[in-house]
């Protein structure tokens, strides 16, 4: 480990951009997703003084492409993405396990226990694991964080292997003291060699790379040991804890609070896992508990170690702890007092039950006035919803929200909906949604005749995860200018005959093309344009 | 037991909480004090109820604080402030601004006062914060740092007002630097 030449307070996610430059990354990019975001927004801000490239991609699986030619042209890559941006980057990163890296690639994936940024679903994306064979590193605070987005370019360096750094909202969003040492200057150009038998996945070959990717994980299996901690070994025969990530601090709190103490393992890496570690660990013990949030993978991991080490250990995980929502200390001393018998006293607390405060749009907010126009305009429509700050439309007083799934799916599903019912559609999606994934979508609709009516609401802005560049507004996230892309010339190309551009402040002329629309027998699309409000402030204050 | 001080910072998305925790984990490090701390970011914080936490002391572990842990809570707006009650000791104390920022079926301004004021703990400000900010300093986004300093001039933040004011100089944006210095000086006058 270098010398710490400075320590000052960190976010975990600004940490993970430190940990990048000290091993000296050159190439970055990101589709931007809470918790995940302040990666990019940093690195925006300081890529060119660090001769690091930036870029904000269209979509988490063109990120991670793009982060995937620069490894094969030999440059030190990282991407950073939210847990569903994972999802849409899948396709490619099976194959990214089979190839391998060329330089060293570091993927970060942040999940969101709890879902305090996230609707769709809770995710854990320890589970890419089994489907992907990719190595997935779990730091537990905004310190190791930065070690391990080293450790993961070390490890991906030696063994040409990609690796998963999987935060989750309470590490990318604690602060606390962080070691910072040397920054190492990109200097590094690429050039791609040719290599088929490398890059290629062509069968047969793909089956041999399939291979391959085993054999490596095996040789890192013994490596990753090391990361692994053990405290407290002797301590206790009867119960030992394992856990992974922030519930190490959990874990930490809890026994300190409880006055006890108990072996612990901390596991560094979910995947592949140190098998060594725990056996060691359980050998001689009654019983452990595993603390880790969301489904149970590593207690069942656990189990099935236990059955050629200790058959005798009894497992306590998620019968003690909750597998929905995040954890905490108090939940850890819940389920330590359960299992050692120790009487739990619930904290006594003063309490008021207040209604409940929903988030609403920014003071000045042009979507306000546009969705009271629409709801006017068709007030029994079925209105579909998607992710921005449009889902805002959701909440009281407008309320017209009746469904909501992933990135760009409004599209997708109003075409679905409208086959198969007869019934007025209106679907909200805003402009980087639409780049995201809005355009296969609108196509399809236009493919297979359906006519829904789809409402772009272009504040030329991705507003809602910190206001980053997209396609549209003619910069690039390293502030250079570039082509804007113009959404109606893509609404055009898609085939759409029923298009309208109109100004978010024209709300009688919004009203009179939902209510034109609405009748039409072919897919028909309104661009609602004008500029975030929290931009037009931004503007004024400077 | 290893000690640690509690704080949560309660208030409206874009209140400016995470700037006010920045200031009191900066002067933590100024101290030399072990310090970690939680926020949200995003859909989460825009103008709905958000909290911050702050934990600092010898060794901090979890930057969480459960129910029934914090030794204080900074109130960035009243209805805020009950709302994360729930998070108090007993011995604890509470900070906050009367000013509220209202939302529909909010419970009124004068009964959540009368709440917070029913609560049997011995030291409680509620001042009118943001007014005060308003008329002396022509200036409401300051608030939270004047009832930083009620909490640092009345001995309840163990921390000092000097390494606060270093802490302010180094996170705030030079143009803001006086008026955030103002801010928590009021309480002294």
């Amino acid at each position: 480990m270098k010398k710490c030449i400075n320590k000052e307070i960190l976010l975990g996610n600004e940490a993970i951009v430190w940990g990048a430059l000290e091993s000296g990354v050159d190439f970055v990019s990101v589709y931007p997703g809470t918790p995940s975001s302040e990666i990019g927004d940093v690195f925006s801000e300081i890529a060119k003084d660090h001769g690091v490239y930036f870029e904000v991609s269209t979509n988490e699986k063109v990120a991670l492409e793009a982060a995937i030619g620069a490894s094969f042209s030999g440059l030190k890559s990282l991407v950073a993405m939210k847990n569903f941006g994972l999802n849409v980057a899948s396709d490619s990163l099976m194959p990214f396990a089979y190839t391998g890296t060329k330089g060293p690639a570091v993927i970060v994936v942040a999940d969101d226990p709890s879902c305090f940024s996230s609707a769709q679903s809770e995710e854990n994306s320890r589970g890419f694991a089994y489907l992907s064979h990719i190595p997935i590193l779990e730091p537990s605070d905004a310190q190791e964080a930065k070690d391990f987005t080293k450790l993961g370019f070390e490890i991906s360096e030696k063994f040409s292997i990609p690796v998963i750094l999987r935060i989750t909202t309470r590490v990318a969003h604690q602060r606390m003291l962080v070691c910072r040492s040397e920054i190492n200057n990109s200097k590094a150009k690429g050039r791609f060699e040719k290599d088929v038998r490398r890059f290629v996945t062509m069968p047969p070959r793909v089956l041999e790379m399939k291979k391959e990717l085993f054999e490596k994980l095996d040789k890192i299996k013994p490596y990753i040991e090391k990361i692994n901690k053990t405290e407290d070994i002797k301590s206790s025969k009867s119960l030992g804890i394992i856990c992974s990530g922030i519930c190490y601090l959990y874990v930490k709190e809890a026994l300190d609070q409880m006055n006890l103490k108990l072996p612990v393992l901390k596991i560094g890496s979910f995947y592949p896992l140190a098998e060594k570690s725990i056996k060691d660990f359980i050998k001689n013990i009654d019983n452990v508990l595993i603390v880790e949030e969301l489904e149970g993978y590593l207690e069942k991991e656990v189990m099935a170690l236990a059955k050629d080490t200790n058959c005798k250990v009894r497992v306590f995980g998620k019968d003690v702890l909750l597998f929905i929502g995040e954890l905490d200390s108090e939940k850890v001393v819940f389920a330590l007092s359960k299992i050692l018998k120790r009487k739990y006293k619930k904290p006594e607390v003063i309490s008021f039950n207040l209604a409940k405060r929903f988030p609403r749009l920014c003071t000045g907010c042009p979507y306000w006035t546009i969705f009271s126009a629409v709801k006017k305009s068709s007030p029994d429509a079925v209105f579909g919803g998607d992710i921005g700050c449009y889902m805002l439309s959701g909440f009281p007083p407008h309320n017209m929200q009746d469904y909501l799934f992933s990135m760009g799916s409004s599209i997708g599903i109003a075409h679905g909906i409208k086959k198969s019912a007869n019934q007025k559609l209106i679907a909200f999606i805003g402009d980087s949604t639409f780049f995201h994934s809005g355009i296969p979508a609108l196509i399809n609709a236009v493919f297979n005749k359906s006519n829904p009516l789809i409402i772009i609401m272009d504040n030329r802005i991705t507003a809602m995860t910190g206001h980053q560049v997209n396609p549209g507004i003619g910069k690039t996230a390293m502030g250079e200018a570039t082509s804007e892309i113009k959404i109606e010339e893509i609404v055009k190309a898609c085939g759409v005959k029923n298009l309208k551009v109109v100004n978010f402040s024209n709300v009688k002329e919004l009203e009179s093309f939902v209510k034109e629309f609405l009748n039409k027998d072919e897919v028909s699309v309104i661009i609602a344009r004008g500029t975030c409000a929290y931009i037009l402030r931004k503007q004024k204050q400077s | 037991m290893n000690k640690t001080f509690n704080i949560i910072i309660s208030g409206v998305g874009g209140q400016g909480l995470i700037t006010l925790t920045k200031i009191i984990a900066e002067a933590c490090r100024i101290e030399k004090k072990d310090v970690k701390t939680s926020e949200l970011h995003g859909l989460s914080q825009r103008g709905g109820s958000v909290q911050t936490h702050i934990r600092f002391g010898e060794r901090v572990w979890s930057p969480l604080i459960t129910e029934n842990k914090a030794d204080l809570i900074i109130g960035l707006e009243i209805t805020e402030a009950l709302r994360n009650i729930f998070y108090l000791k007993p011995e604890g104390a509470v900070i906050s601004d009367k000013y509220q920022l209202f939302y529909p079926d909010a419970l009124d301004k004068e009964e959540a006062i009368k709440k917070i004021n029913s609560i049997s703990i011995k030291r409680k400000y509620l001042i009118d914060a943001l007014s005060v900010c308003k008329d002396k300093l022509d200036s409401e986004v300051v608030s939270g740092i004047y009832l930083l300093s009620i909490g640092v001039f009345n001995k309840i933040i163990p921390l000092s007002a000097d390494s606060v004011i270093e802490a302010i100089e180094k996170i705030v944006p030079e143009k803001y630097v006086e008026l955030n210095k103002k801010a928590f000086k009021l309480s002294k006058q």
